[in-house]
């Protein structure tokens, strides 16, 4: 198939399975496969780690998404299914990387430290992201979809032009790349050459719409039209997505332009805790996806060459029993914010005329307060 | 019996809607409905549940996740005689189509001087209350009050609901329709063999005489409830549900302002700038010799809609409703 024949008809869907283009170092059966364009070379300690961060922020996953049940959160995105693409992606940003992630990207938050309650605070209706992005070099997270793909593009334009030494890495899915905003990013990245990666987690669905309702042809496909490079990776191969993210940042930093990763993956869950996944797609989709799964595979390989025994499992399955505790405590005795705090930080400087409304917001609710003392 | 059970029946608001898309998808094969997740979901409130399956997929389109795509091809599908009726699925992610509507569905109509009528509804859940996160609780509609070119209503109940999406669909210019999202579940009877009065038509819900409260969309409710809230006290509140913000219906307005001499407006969207501004303004320029009081506002606070854990404290409710009215007596 020349690239001038994208062998697509109106109507079919057979480009959205995964091609001989996947990039792939571990199967989903846990066996270590090499590739000629990517390479990896990980230490023991460090592959029990990457399986530690994904058994763990499955656990994160786990537990908010019990707690919104629970009427703890208002609302919950799971990234179930989607730890290895995260992880890996995760992995892969250095120090001096900013990663702009969108409202599931609980896994790279977690590599970059960022306290899974502070990411639980947000959708449990505290605050609109409480961590400090330019410390963690996370930014926070973007809702309307694709916004945050050009904030990384002007983000590596500064790189570029003061300097740093780093790589943006912009999250987005695969309904996104029909936003006018991710196109534009792609054309700016291209004509500035900045040092940006596109990292499209491809789980299949943008709510209820499957890929074909956003494109007749491979996501990665797209990259070449921009004038770069795109790759299709398996999402759910944790090693695989390192290998190809920390690449595509490798060449950004070194002044050889943006770069597009489309990790195939799936979306195991709905796609919030408001979701009915039952009504658009059938139970048997997922039985398949099942077998893909990407921290099965990692352990599958950790035993298979005798990397991790099985009292490294069951110290990795009591850190995360911990973690749910403090998760759960942490959260239900979250206190409420103070209603004033809508007030701060509107503008640099408070404006005279909202510190007035504010003056009278506080007089008003204290009316309420001195009516309860008398009465 | 079918007949009687098809005369009157207790429906939501969002079903109400859903049966007058699908009446008026029935009447005029031109309807079609665009948006994200609007077929095999039946969108993310169930609004369009069902008429994909009754329609088909060239009539209830699910599209490729850009606003400004689905305002952009309406446009071309006006033009071509279609009544494309676009759903947003929440009213903050309406802005990626703001330019289509403000510079291109606004202003057709006059730059082709009437040979290319705008004929396209935008459905815009909105409001908050509903503890979402950020972007999922706004209230834009005075943004598009303010375009020439545009009209905009607001329906408050299931009743109303079913009558105006269908007089908008078949109105002749563009029409952003709002739905009150957190009032989706609430529910009236609905006589379907009653078609009321016109679309952009203001309505006295509720006589009173001694202050007027405006609302539309989700804080009719809340007006009404102050308005029993404060019955046993001996006062009389006239609610009126404005229905139409953009043309303003103001006779009935002025009428009641005339009796009462004072007049509160409610909305959720921000006070500065919103609804209420121009309606004080209107209200002060025609009643003014009757007022004994300031028109008075309430409204969202002037800031970011406020993460949801004390949205209630920033949405006016009956307090602030109440508050406001015992303001224009003590003047
Ligand atoms: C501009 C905009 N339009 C609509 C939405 C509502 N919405 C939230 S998530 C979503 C689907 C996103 O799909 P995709 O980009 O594939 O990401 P995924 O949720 O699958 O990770 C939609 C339509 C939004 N957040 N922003
Ligand atoms: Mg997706």
């Amino acid at each position: 198939m020349s690239s001038g024949d994208i062998g697509v008809s109106p109507g079919d869907s057979s480009f959205a399975e995964a091609g001989p283009e996947l990039i792939q170092l571990l199967t989903p059966e846990g066996e270590r496969v090499e590739h000629p364009d990517y390479a990896i070379d990980l230490s023991p300690e460090q592959l029990r780690a990457i399986y530690r961060d994904l058994a763990l922020v499955r656990r994160v996953d786990v537990e908010a998404t019990a707690l919104q049940r629970q009427g703890e959160l208002g609302i919950w995105a799971s990234l179930l299914g989607q730890e290895g693409a995260q992880i890996g992606a995760g992995w892969a940003l250095e120090a001096n990387d900013m990663a702009f992630p969108t409202y599931r990207e609980h896994g790279v938050a977690w590599c970059r430290n960022v306290d899974p309650l502070d990411i639980i605070s947000l959708f449990r209706g505290c605050d609109n992201g409480s961590w400090d992005p330019i410390a963690t070099m996370f930014n926070l997270y973007t809702v309307v979809i694709g916004a945050q793909c050009l904030h990384a593009v002007g983000y590596a334009m500064g790189m570029q032009r003061d300097g740093g030494n780093g790589a943006t890495l912009a999250f987005f899915g695969d309904g996104a790349t029909s936003q006018g905003d991710v196109n534009e990013s792609f054309i700016w990245a291209s004509v500035f050459a900045a040092p940006v990666v596109f990292f499209c987690q491809n789980n299949q669905y943008a709510i209820s719409e499957p890929i074909e309702k956003q494109s007749r042809i491979p996501l990665f496909q797209r990259a070449r039209g921009f004038g770069f490079p795109g790759v299709r990776v398996d999402g759910n191969d944790v090693l695989a997505v390192l290998a190809v993210t920390r690449k595509a940042l490798e060449a950004a930093r070194t002044g050889q332009g943006p770069t597009f990763i489309e990790a195939y993956t799936y979306r195991m869950g709905a796609h919030t805790t408001s979701d009915d996944p039952s009504r658009y797609r059938l139970a048997s989709e997922m039985e398949a996806w099942k077998l893909k799964d990407p921290i099965e595979r990692v352990r599958a390989y950790l035993i298979r060459s005798e990397q991790a025994d099985a009292e490294f499992f069951a110290a990795v399955d009591a850190e995360g029993d911990q973690l749910a505790v403090r998760i759960r405590k942490g959260t239900v005795e979250m206190p409420d914010p103070d209603a004033t705090s809508m007030f701060a930080n509107v503008y640099a400087e408070q404006t005279p005329y909202l510190t007035d409304q504010a003056a009278e917001f506080a007089e008003y609710h204290a009316s309420f307060a001195s009516a309860g003392q008398e009465a | 019996m079918a007949a009687v059970t098809q005369r009157s029946a207790p429906v939501t608001l969002g079903k109400a809607i859903n049966m007058g898309l699908r009446k008026a998808m029935e009447d005029d094969p031109k309807v079609l409905l665009m948006g994200e997740d609007i077929g095999k979901l039946g969108g993310v409130f169930r609004v369009t549940d069902g008429l994909q399956k009754d329609f088909g997929e060239d009539r209830v389109i699910d599209t490729p996740l850009a606003e400004s795509g689905i305002l952009g091809t309406a446009v071309g599908l006006a033009m071509r005689g279609f009544r494309p009726v676009c759903e947003i699925q929440f009213d903050g992610f309406i802005f990626p189509a703001y330019n289509q509507i403000v510079t291109q569905v606004a202003k057709i109509h006059s730059r082709s001087r009437g040979k290319l009528p705008m004929r396209i509804v935008i459905r815009v859940p909105f409001g908050g209350g509903i503890g979402a996160v950020e972007h999922h609780s706004e209230s834009p509609e005075a943004y598009f009050s303010h375009t020439a070119g545009l009209k905009v209503v607001a329906c408050s109940n299931p009743v109303d609901a079913y009558w105006m999406i269908q007089q908008a669909i078949r109105a002749d210019d563009p029409v952003l329709f709002f739905e009150p999202k957190r009032r989706y579940w609430e529910k009236a009877d609905l006589d379907t063999s009653l078609e009321p009065g016109p679309l952009f038509e203001t309505r006295v819900v509720r006589a009173g005489e001694d202050c007027t409260v405006l609302a539309y969309g989700p804080m009719v409710k809340t007006a009404l409830q102050a308005a029993s809230a404060v019955e046993a006290e001996g006062r009389s509140l006239e609610v009126i549900d404005l229905r139409t913000l953009s043309p303003l219906d103001l006779a009935p307005v002025f009428d009641s302002v005339r009796r009462t001499g004072r007049c509160v407006v409610v909305h959720e969207a921000p006070t500065n700038l919103g609804m209420g501004s121009e309606l004080a303004a209107r209200i002060t320029e025609q009643c003014f010799y009757s007022l004994e009081a300031p028109v008075l506002r309430v409204g969202g606070y002037d800031t970011p809609y406020p993460p949801s854990k004390i949205e209630e404290d920033y949405l006016p409710d009956l307090d602030r409703v109440l508050d406001a009215v015992d303001r224009t007596f003590a003047f």
